[in-house]
């Protein structure tokens, strides 16, 4: 059995990291939160998570950032945006739930073939090359990176979507694809090759 | 009415019977929609899970093309497409850093954004341009005797109720009412059905589509109406998995604009109703008279 600390110590805080994520837009009303435990209740996955929503606002506000940006919490949000519509303190906590996303990533600190942020990762990519999503091909590079297993297991749905007309690896792309990685560069404040 | 229409990726890849029932019936209603020319994607979920600005910048990519066709409204049918849009005008308003960051990049490849442009939903514009009354006319086989479970899911509500209420939402009701089906009572209504965690955490997913599905059966429906191409796939495509893991719920899920193609008339070829994996099998049987019968 592993033993685990039940109070967390001063020294596990990384000052500032409350104050940044509040910061952000649509972010500062974290500030606020009063710990009443809405978010929890109807967040459909709040079962599945290692700390609850509510949980996740408190070690946020409280500089927790380590254990925050490791939780699975913040990967298993389906964004139904129920706990934002529900906060009594106006907290959109479904974008603090996007902004922790973001630092895990950035930072890499996420659980490794851990495929949520690997289908983030491979979906921007895609957008920035094509301009758009070919969904089929970004199924099967998911499953390929992460389990063959999964996929296999998911074979009647493979079939299904052949039957139905609807398995598609034609690539989608946009007439001014270039756009794309222009725009992108311009909000990095890259210059960028002349149009 | 003329419309610039956005289709979004998933249009035109898993839920293309969304698009394949939508136009017909948008024609019938003579609604004319011009697709967006060279749209690109919304900027989704997935892309605000890795910036949240360049999801906005993608989205106003497209609102800024809208604009430049001339056409002052959108019609943007994918729920996630639907909402990204309407956020991004959101932050374009609200956060002076972001509206910047978003003039700058349009400005790299020459396009410009005033923040007009609205963006609206095809409910929206049924029920509020449209009207149920123009929509009843039009209806020749009414869907007498179909049990509809109306699912609106999180997005076309949440977070911005722009028209319809956010708790309990009543449009797709009413159409499906104007249609001659009945609406069963249905409280998940606005339930998650789970997103792309149905592939990414099965265990999590999958039971949310098992709640969703297994409360439209326990309220007698024929079948789940959708506004939204990944709530269909999701309760669509996961049947088997549901079955192995909770046993059979076979409720079809079908796009609301397939009950509408099939109460106006228009042949099942137009309607993609081919393309579910659990098979729509329910048709209206009689059409209406002609004329009201003369009195001998």
């Amino acid at each position: 059995m592993k033993m685990r600390p039940t109070i967390k110590y001063e020294a596990d805080r990384v000052r500032g990291f409350g104050r940044e994520i509040m910061s952000v837009p649509g972010c500062e009303q974290l500030e606020s939160c009063i710990q009443c435990g809405t978010c929890s209740g109807v967040c459909p996955l709040s079962i599945y998570m290692d700390h609850t929503p509510r949980q996740v606002m408190a070690l946020t506000r409280a500089d927790f950032k380590n254990e925050v940006l490791r939780s699975r919490t913040i990967w298993l949000c389906a964004s139904c945006y129920a706990c934002t519509v529900e906060c009594p303190q106006e907290i959109r906590i479904t974008d603090i739930m996007y902004e922790l996303k973001q630092r895990a990533i950035h930072e890499g600190i996420y659980p490794k073939r851990f495929p949520i942020p690997i289908l983030a990762h491979d979906f921007s990519e895609m957008v920035k090359k094509n301009g758009r999503i070919t969904e089929m091909l970004l199924v099967i590079k998911l499953f390929m990176k992460t389990s063959w297993l999964a996929a296999l297991g998911n074979w009647r749905l493979g079939i299904d979507l052949i039957r139905t007309g609807r398995f598609s690896l034609v690539t989608e792309r946009i007439r001014h694809h270039g756009d794309i990685a222009r725009m992108m560069d311009a909000v990095d404040g890259k210059k960028g090759p002349s149009a | 009415m003329k419309y610039s229409y956005f289709p979004g990726c998933s249009l035109k890849g898993l839920g293309r019977a969304y698009e394949e029932s939508l136009l017909p019936v948008m024609k019938h209603l003579g609604v004319e929609l011009q697709e967006l020319d060279d749209w690109n994607c919304c900027g989704a979920t997935a892309y605000m899970a890795v910036d949240e600005v360049k999801a906005c910048v993608l989205a106003a990519r497209n609102l800024a093309l809208a604009e430049k066709s001339g056409l002052n409204q959108v019609m943007a049918p994918c729920a996630a497409c639907y909402l990204v849009l309407n956020k991004a005008k959101h932050y374009f308003h609200d956060y002076p850093a972001i509206k910047a960051t978003m003039d700058r990049a349009l400005d790299a490849v020459g396009l410009h954004y005033s923040g007009d442009t609205p963006v609206r939903h095809p409910l929206d514009i049924l029920l509020n341009d449209v009207g149920l009354e123009a929509i009843k006319q039009k209806v020749e086989k009414p869907l007498t005797g179909l049990k509809v479970a109306t699912y609106y899911g999180c997005q076309i509500v949440r977070p911005y109720a722009t028209f319809d209420d956010q708790y309990n939402p009543t449009t797709m009701d009413r159409l499906m009412e104007a249609l001659g089906a009945t609406v069963v009572r249905y409280p998940l209504k606005t339930k998650c059905c789970g997103g792309s965690l149905t592939g990414t955490l099965p265990e999590a997913g999958i039971r949310l589509v098992y709640i969703l599905l297994n409360e439209a059966q326990k309220r007698g429906a024929d079948c789940i109406a959708t506004v939204c191409p990944l709530c269909q796939f999701n309760l669509d495509g996961y049947h088997a998995q549901v079955k192995a893991q909770y046993g059979d719920v076979l409720v079809p899920t079908v796009y609301f604009t397939q009950l509408m193609g099939l109460a106006f008339g228009l042949p099942d070829k137009q309607l993609g109703l081919n393309r579910a994996a659990v098979p729509f099998k329910w048709r209206p049987t009689e059409a209406l008279p002609a004329t009201a019968p003369v009195p001998a």
